[in-house]
């Protein structure tokens, strides 16, 4: 599939007179055909994801990361901007139950992928285990990590429970134990400028059912 | 970030065509150095070419030993692949060692080869740089260049590569399988395919226009204690001051390579050969013409105890 400069723009939509949410969806071919493309109009591409169990379709500008349309498009502003050039960990969320920094993918290149934000893994009313030990061990103190520190750490566990290796696993022959320092070591990429590290690391181990 | 036309490759040949065609169209697998420089603007392609989903995402056994990586084989599933992990440990070791978590999930084999270099003065653009903006001048000569490189650097530019993986590939002979855009295939030695800056710091590879890699094949495992060393700033999630990936042998005999000293996995056939001396006479043979620069001198002598402590564990 091309979605070139020919491609159908936001205005383009509203000018057709589709709802201003730019449903790309809902614009039929024919219509697509008929649209005057404006050269100088930065190209769009449609894409379907599944966030947090809902299918949303956006119509987006291609340089548009995962991180701006969960945030700006799909309004879930759980998900935090940090650096934005995947340093800090702030934007992490889960993408086909893998751990990513949401910040440096194209949201155009996740078509059909199902993404989990910090939204989708509890509510208030009925939180995660590992919010809830956020909570239980004062896992924060601003707060602004602490949805990229969620993601990661429930990631983290399975990765741990899944074998794969680490920088601290002594045997990479056999599978990476269950571990305070293996999770620490897998936590590297979540920065947390109050310092709530090791209350965050009693949070994991906690969940994971081991002696911080 | 520049505006770009996005599409998905149908093929591998198809991609390596369009991107040989399109000026300033660009592959994007991982995305998680390109994006980068990208909302930098220290790139800007104006057409990306997507090549997930070609199914160059598998690990093959190569009949009479050995294993094909494909190109989009991401960092995590390479360091956890049983095989690697029995056979070619020094490579799951330096992947290991090497980003976050969250990068590994997304980054790329070809992708990790093909990554930039993080030469502060390549990423600030107010600053001159000849690998950025060729003939604009090198501002790390007269800066700050405790990360920089020591040895293969030239008077245009002193930047390093910053891969661990392939200075774990470069000690185990790996090659480089590509398709040119008429549909040839070619196998490059690692050793031949990252280019020294010389007098053009912008070429770092010897990749063709549009020829694009297609998987990176390992040749029979030869046994032997495999190590991967990394001295760095902190104690994960930093790039490497001096990196040391080896392959011993039980007599003694080995490969060496060493990362973040050199704009490529700098490995010196002839130094191996003086393994049984010790150290001081491998790296003499490794850094001989050496060229470091007032901040970053101290990665010799570093160089030189990482290796002791690399032989030491190997001997252990």
């Amino acid at each position: 599939m091309t979605e070139g400069y020919g491609a159908i723009s936001r205005r383009d939509v509203l000018k057709t007179g589709a709802a201003g949410a730019a449903i790309a969806g809902s614009i039929g071919p024919g219509q697509a055909a008929l649209a005057q493309p404006d050269p100088a109009a930065p190209p769009r591409a449609a894409v379907g994801l599944k966030v947090n169990g809902q299918a949303v379709r956006l119509d987006l500008d291609t340089r548009t990361t995962l991180l701006d349309a969960l945030r700006e498009h799909v309004k879930l502003t759980g998900t935090k901007k940090g650096c934005d050039h995947g340093q800090c960990g702030a934007c992490t969320v889960i993408v086909n139950g893998r751990r990513i920094n949401s910040c440096l993918t194209l949201a155009v290149m996740h078509e059909g992928d199902e993404v989990t934000t910090i939204e989708g893994l509890g509510t208030p009313e009925s939180l995660h285990p590992m919010q809830a030990a956020f909570v239980e061990h004062d896992g924060y103190q601003c707060g602004y990590c602490t949805p990229g520190q969620i993601c990661s750490a429930v990631a983290v566990l399975e990765e741990i429970r899944a074998g794969i290796p680490s920088h601290v696993t002594a045997d990479v022959s056999k599978p990476a134990p269950m571990t305070t320092v293996e999770m620490r070591e897998r936590m590297s990429g979540n920065i947390c400028r109050c310092g709530a590290y090791s209350n965050i690391a009693e949070a994991m181990a906690d969940v994971a059912g081991v002696k911080a | 970030m520049r505006p770009f036309t996005y599409e998905k490759a149908t093929s591998a040949q198809d991609a390596a065509a369009k991107a040989a065609a399109m000026p300033g169209a660009r592959f994007i697998a991982g995305g998680t150095n390109l994006l980068d420089l990208m909302k930098l603007e220290i790139e800007t392609p104006s057409h990306l070419i997507d090549v997930n989903g070609l199914g160059l995402d598998r690990i093959e056994e190569i009949d009479g030993g050995g294993l094909r990586i494909g190109a989009l084989v991401r960092n995590t599933d390479l360091a956890a692949d049983q095989r690697v992990r029995k056979d070619y440990a020094v490579l799951t070791r330096a992947l290991v060692a090497g980003a976050s978590g969250q990068l590994r999930n997304k980054a790329t084999t070809a992708g990790n080869l093909l990554q930039r270099t993080r030469c502060p003065y390549f990423y600030d653009t107010n600053m001159p740089c000849n690998k950025r903006k060729p003939g604009s001048g090198c501002a790390a000569l007269g800066g700050f260049s405790r990360q920089l490189g020591v040895i293969g650097t030239s008077d245009a530019c002193i930047a390093t590569h910053p891969s661990d993986m392939a200075v774990a590939m470069r000690v185990l002979d790996a090659s480089v399988e590509t398709i040119r855009p008429d549909g040839t295939t070619r196998a490059i030695p690692i050793a031949e395919f990252h280019t020294l800056p010389g007098e053009t710091p912008h070429i770092e590879t010897a990749l063709e226009k549009g020829e694009m890699i297609i998987s990176v094949a390992l040749p029979r495992p030869r046994g032997g204690t495999h190590i991967y060393r990394k001295v760095r700033d902190r104690a994960s999630y930093a790039f490497a001051l001096v990196s040391v990936a080896a392959v011993i042998q039980r007599d003694g005999k080995g490969a060496v390579a060493l990362g973040g000293v050199a704009p490529k996995p700098w490995r010196v056939e002839e130094a191996e050969a003086l393994l049984p001396q010790g150290p001081k006479a491998v790296a003499d043979r490794l850094f001989a013409g050496a060229r470091p620069r007032e901040d970053n001198a101290f990665k010799l002598t570093l160089a030189q105890r990482t290796i002791a402590s690399v032989m030491a564990e190997a001997k252990a």
